[in-house]
């Protein structure tokens, strides 16, 4: 395994974390203004599109989407996917600061605990080196030969 | 009784439903990143090709299509589970075994070295989730 992370890399981490979690909760502004949507009230959708804070929480959904996908282009799934947990994290503390929504003792354990799991991960090597297969080939023809030589 | 759900479903559909949904969700998460280390670094592409060329990089890649109708796949059996279970229940379960199962699937089909510290993180961030969305 190697370590990769320029401090670009790092900005494309954070932007994981940040605009699905940002994101996330401009939807759920939005919607509240817009108002409950039922099968019979579809049209209601194109309504909330119209909604600057849906809009927003849509394009920071995209935005969570290009980054996430860059960062799977040079880092392991298990290195990604806590980043993409810490944003659980942010979205509990915007619900708190924003929203003034209480978090009880077993969400504040919830946040440790995910903390943690990413503080594991953080420092080490963010993708695992796989041999090129003409390298593994010629391993292969290598150790053959070793074993005929015996 | 931990299964509580809006209509009467008995444990085993429950769980049935849970599981569809993380093993979707870790087919969706599994595909994408394959495609993506087939593919290659982004950032490379990018530079090379444009912004253009590296969105058509992507999007023609048969295995990130795959990828991306499992994550639809998983967000509709979502959608089906929270409507006959409860979602305090539906939501943290599924995300949690996502999180578990993706570390197996990672190491078995993308041959990621999951060591010791990254399976503690999937541990640890397993249970956070647990407990975050209760």
């Amino acid at each position: 395994m190697k370590h990769t992370l320029t401090p670009q890399r790092y900005l494309i981490l954070l932007a994981v974390m940040l605009t699905a979690s940002v994101g996330d909760t401009m939807l759920a502004h939005g919607m509240t203004q817009v108002g409950p949507v039922s099968m019979a009230h579809l049209g209601l959708l194109l309504h909330a599109m119209r909604n600057p804070w849906v809009v927003g929480g849509i394009l920071c959904l995209l935005g969570f989407f290009a980054s996430y996908l860059t960062a799977l282009s040079w880092a392991d799934l298990t290195f990604v996917l806590p980043s993409t947990a810490f944003g659980y994290v942010v979205v509990a503390f915007l619900a708190k600061y924003w929203q003034h929504e209480t978090i009880s003792l077993t969400r504040w354990a919830g946040i440790l605990l995910i903390v943690c799991g990413v503080g594991f991960v953080a420092n080490g090597p963010s993708l695992t080196e796989h041999p090129p297969a003409s390298d593994e080939a010629a391993s292969t023809d290598e150790s053959v030969a070793t074993g005929g030589a015996r | 009784m931990i299964y509580a759900s809006h209509i009467d479903v008995g444990p085993l559909e429950t769980w049935a439903t849970i599981i569809t949904v993380a093993v979707t969700a870790v087919a969706g998460d599994v595909l994408t990143a394959g495609a993506m280390r087939k593919i290659g670094d982004l950032d490379v592409i990018r530079a090379k090709s444009g912004l253009g060329g590296a969105i058509r990089a992507v999007v023609s890649s048969p295995m990130f299509l795959l990828g991306v109708l499992s994550m639809a796949a998983s967000f509709f059996s979502l959608l089906f589970t929270v409507s006959n279970v409860a979602v305090s229940l539906a939501a943290p379960a599924s995300a949690s075994l996502t999180f578990l199962g993706n570390a197996f699937a990672a190491k078995i089909f993308l041959k990621e070295n999951v060591d010791r510290r990254r399976w503690f993180a999937a541990l640890f961030v397993c249970a956070g989730v647990f407990l975050l969305a209760k």
